[in-house]
């Protein structure tokens, strides 16, 4: 079927173009792209006053399927991430069991085929059984299908090991994503270490242990000539570290999440397991370097780390409540509203480490609005103002840290491949 | 005392952190009036007839539980003690279910004690009876900081101005947090000292001073408030030894000899005789160790009284 999206000001940093301008949808794919086309046959999507971009891509996301669908599931999370405006989502291999195998990877694929409302990447596990002792079955994986590779939830402590696997998973060109901070010195921490958690007798996770962590990881990338993307840059030194590498040619990319960009430790005041995280919620001036960083393009991508949980889990004292919470539903609102409408970002900036940065680093198509490319089209509207009620939650996990602020920016419409699967904030697939 | 405007009725009492001058020294005034009522030969009165208390611990203590369980039958009250080893949390229960249960069963207050920071807080948000915080892991034990400032109160007359200086492990004390909010709110000049490794410099942003060599800390202190050292820190790799820890940082006579010659000694016990302290310190004449447990029940007595009664009646039964 045709789709015409009319009259809304287009954003596709593939090309640079910024300009108002209509979208012609046609077997799912993006047919024109111009100023006043008409096409009488298509359906007239209003998009006046939106933003027409490509579609969002989450590469990081905790879909906790198969095994933990108390927290979530493919249907609830593909559901979130439509209602956030993503149209793919690349999931963590830290399910039970753990994806280690192609049958895994193969498994989940045609699950998320299936029941998937938006399109879903897998990433397969480093290690078998994500023990951290012997190397998984990476090539087996690409194989089949897996967009990257990790162990994200905890640092592969072995540096031989992880050595190997970036050796490993360069043959087939496959990315490698690293959870890093530095085991030993985050043991026992669940918060970041600073003034809040002296105040709050929480024992802390220090900086420095991501620093280290992401230190080893490039050197070892470096050293094997092999690409690394790291996952969640939350401290100065790790910004630090990366930019340098970036300046000396090592192939390494970076993210970061809203809740790092946006929150500090100081969220933490009051005990709310919602504001548990890792790595932790940190200062005020690690804030600032991280959104330096995204601003000189140290840190290439947005992702949220969507980490559901089941409201029991969260419910309890704040040592043993697990750590991470949901992102893709506030994600895109929290950025608008803390990174777009204060002035320090541009829309096109903001799309670009929404879209064609993760599309990039994946390897993957996507986060373009090419004529003749597979129309996964996001629209939103950025001064749509909403308040974040987590009970409205497509996802089965409540807790968010922004539970109950005010946001302005919302994705209006989500379209993967010419085919509408949200629109005014109701999935519809 | 006259009626005061000010009133902890049926108030949490969490953390000494943002408590108002006024208020502590509403419990300060209360206890001394309640320190009566323990030298009497009958104790029992009849102000907390009727009211329930639920002491549910989550660690083991014997000071704080039993001044909590005496202050509360001292003043007419029924108090229950949960030991949660001998309780339904053996066998999974949450903490939020094991505080509806309690809160089922008609309760008026709950004094938790627990391992975790932020428990205290938590169960407020939950329950409607007043919680009162026991302790909760490394973060406050709001009524030990009271009773700490009573003994000095009694002893120096006053507190603004006072040098006090908290020594040992103060990065994992909820003793050395709730100390250094009340004293900082009623004008004291706190000093803190231990070993680097169980301080945290950022702790300056309370106000305080921190100090890695005791002896410097000491210097022409009013106050010495040792805390316990937990061998398990050892363990960790936090310090070496017992027998260098008692050497580089233990308070011993002549340690107390830099301080002021009328300095008080505290110790909110349990005691590591040999280790933080020495016992002819322990024992001499400017510890006031026994005191502050004496202490501690006219304050547990105060704050049961505030939080049930408002603080209206206090001279009815003084």
């Amino acid at each position: 079927m045709k789709r015409l999206l009319k009259g809304g000001r287009v954003i596709d940093p593939a090309s640079r173009i910024d300009m108002l301008a209509d979208v012609l949808i046609d077997g799912g794919k993006i047919v024109k792209l111009g100023r006043g086309i008409s096409a009488m046959d298509a359906e007239i999507v209003d998009c006046s006053g939106k933003i027409v971009a490509p579609g969002l891509i989450d590469m990081h996301v905790h879909l906790r399927d198969p095994g933990l669908e108390a927290k979530e599931d493919i249907v609830s999370g593909t559901q979130a991430a439509a209602a956030g405006g993503f149209t793919m989502v690349a999931c963590m291999a830290n399910t039970r069991p753990p994806v280690d195998s192609s049958i895994l990877v193969e498994g989940l694929r045609e699950r998320a085929r299936r029941d998937g409302i938006v399109r879903v990447g897998v990433i397969g596990a480093m290690t078998k059984g994500m023990e951290g002792k012997e190397l998984a079955e990476i090539g087996d994986m690409k194989l089949a299908g897996a967009v990257a590779i990790s162990e994200d939830g905890h640092h592969v402590t072995r540096s031989n090991l992880f050595l190997s696997g970036l050796e490993y998973a360069a043959m087939f060109n496959c990315p490698v994503i690293t959870h890093a901070e530095d085991a030993d010195l985050v043991s026992g921490g669940y918060m970041h270490e600073g003034t809040v958690s002296a105040v709050l007798g929480i024992p802390g996770r220090p900086s420095v242990a991501e620093d280290i962590a992401i230190s080893r990881d490039i050197m070892l990338a470096e050293y094997a000539g092999a690409p690394i993307h790291i996952a969640h840059v939350s401290s100065k030194g790790a910004v630090e570290v990366i930019r340098a590498a970036k300046q000396r040619g090592v192939k390494v990319t970076a993210e970061a999440t809203p809740h790092h960009l946006v929150l500090t430790d100081e969220a933490v005041y009051g005990y709310d397991t919602a504001t548990k995280v890792n790595p932790p919620l940190r200062s005020a001036d690690h804030v600032a370097a991280l959104r330096a960083g995204l601003k000189d393009g140290t840190i290439d991508a947005i992702a949220c780390d969507h980490a559901p949980h089941a409201f029991e889990e969260k419910d309890v004292e704040y040592r043993y409540a697990p750590s991470g919470f949901t992102g893709l539903e506030t994600s895109l609102g929290v950025i608008l509203t803390e990174l777009y409408h204060t002035g320090e970002f541009s829309l096109m900036e903001i799309v670009d480490k929404m879209s064609q940065q993760p599309a990039k680093i994946l390897g993957i198509a996507g986060g373009s609005l090419a004529e003749g490319a597979v129309a996964d089209i996001t629209v939103f509207d950025p001064e749509y103002c909403w308040t974040v009620e987590t009970d409205k939650f497509y996802t089965r996990g409540k807790a968010s840290p922004f539970a109950g602020k005010s946001l302005k920016g919302k994705a209006v419409l989500t379209m993967v491949e010419g085919k509408i699967v949200m629109r005014d904030g109701q999935v519809t697939a | 005392m006259g009626k005061s405007s000010v009133s902890l009725k049926n108030k949490d009492i969490l953390q000494l952190q943002g408590m108002s001058e006024a208020h502590i020294r509403l419990v300060l005034d209360t206890a001394k009036q309640m320190k009566d009522i323990i030298d009497r030969d009958i104790k029992k009165v009849p102000t907390l007839r009727g009211k329930s208390i639920i002491n549910l611990f989550y660690e083991p203590s014997t000071r704080t539980r039993t001044s909590f369980e005496l202050a509360g039958k001292y003043l007419g009250a029924d108090v229950v003690n949960i030991t949660t080893s001998a309780s339904s949390v053996v066998k999974g229960e949450s903490l939020r279910d094991t505080l509806l249960t309690i809160e089922a069963m008609g309760v008026d207050v709950v004094v938790m004690r627990h391992e975790v920071e932020g428990s205290a807080q938590f169960a407020s948000q939950i329950l409607k009876p007043v919680v009162i915080n026991a302790g909760d892991g490394a973060h406050e034990h709001p009524t030990q900081g009271l009773l700490d400032m009573f003994t000095i109160l009694q002893y120096k007359q006053r507190i603004e101005g006072l040098k006090v200086v908290i020594v040992g492990d103060i990065l994992h004390s909820r003793v050395a947090r709730s100390n250094i909010w009340g004293l900082k709110t009623l004008g004291a000049d706190v000093h803190v000292a231990g070993p680097a490794t169980l301080l945290a410099r950022e702790m300056e942003s309370m106000g305080i001073t921190v100090h890695t060599s005791v002896e410097e800390a000491i210097e022409g202190a009013d106050v010495l408030n040792v805390l316990r050292i937990q061998k398990e820190r050892q363990g960790k790799g936090l310090f070496p030894s017992a027998r260098e820890y008692a050497r580089l940082f233990g308070i011993n006579s002549k340690r107390l000899k830099l301080a002021k010659p009328d300095a008080l000694v505290m110790h909110p016990g349990p005691m590591n005789r040999g280790l933080e302290i020495a016992p002819d310190v322990a024992y001499g004449d400017q510890s006031a160790i026994q005191e502050q447990v004496k202490n501690g029940l006219a304050i547990r007595m105060a704050i049961l009284y505030l939080v049930l009664m408002g603080g209206e009646e206090v001279e009815t039964i003084a």
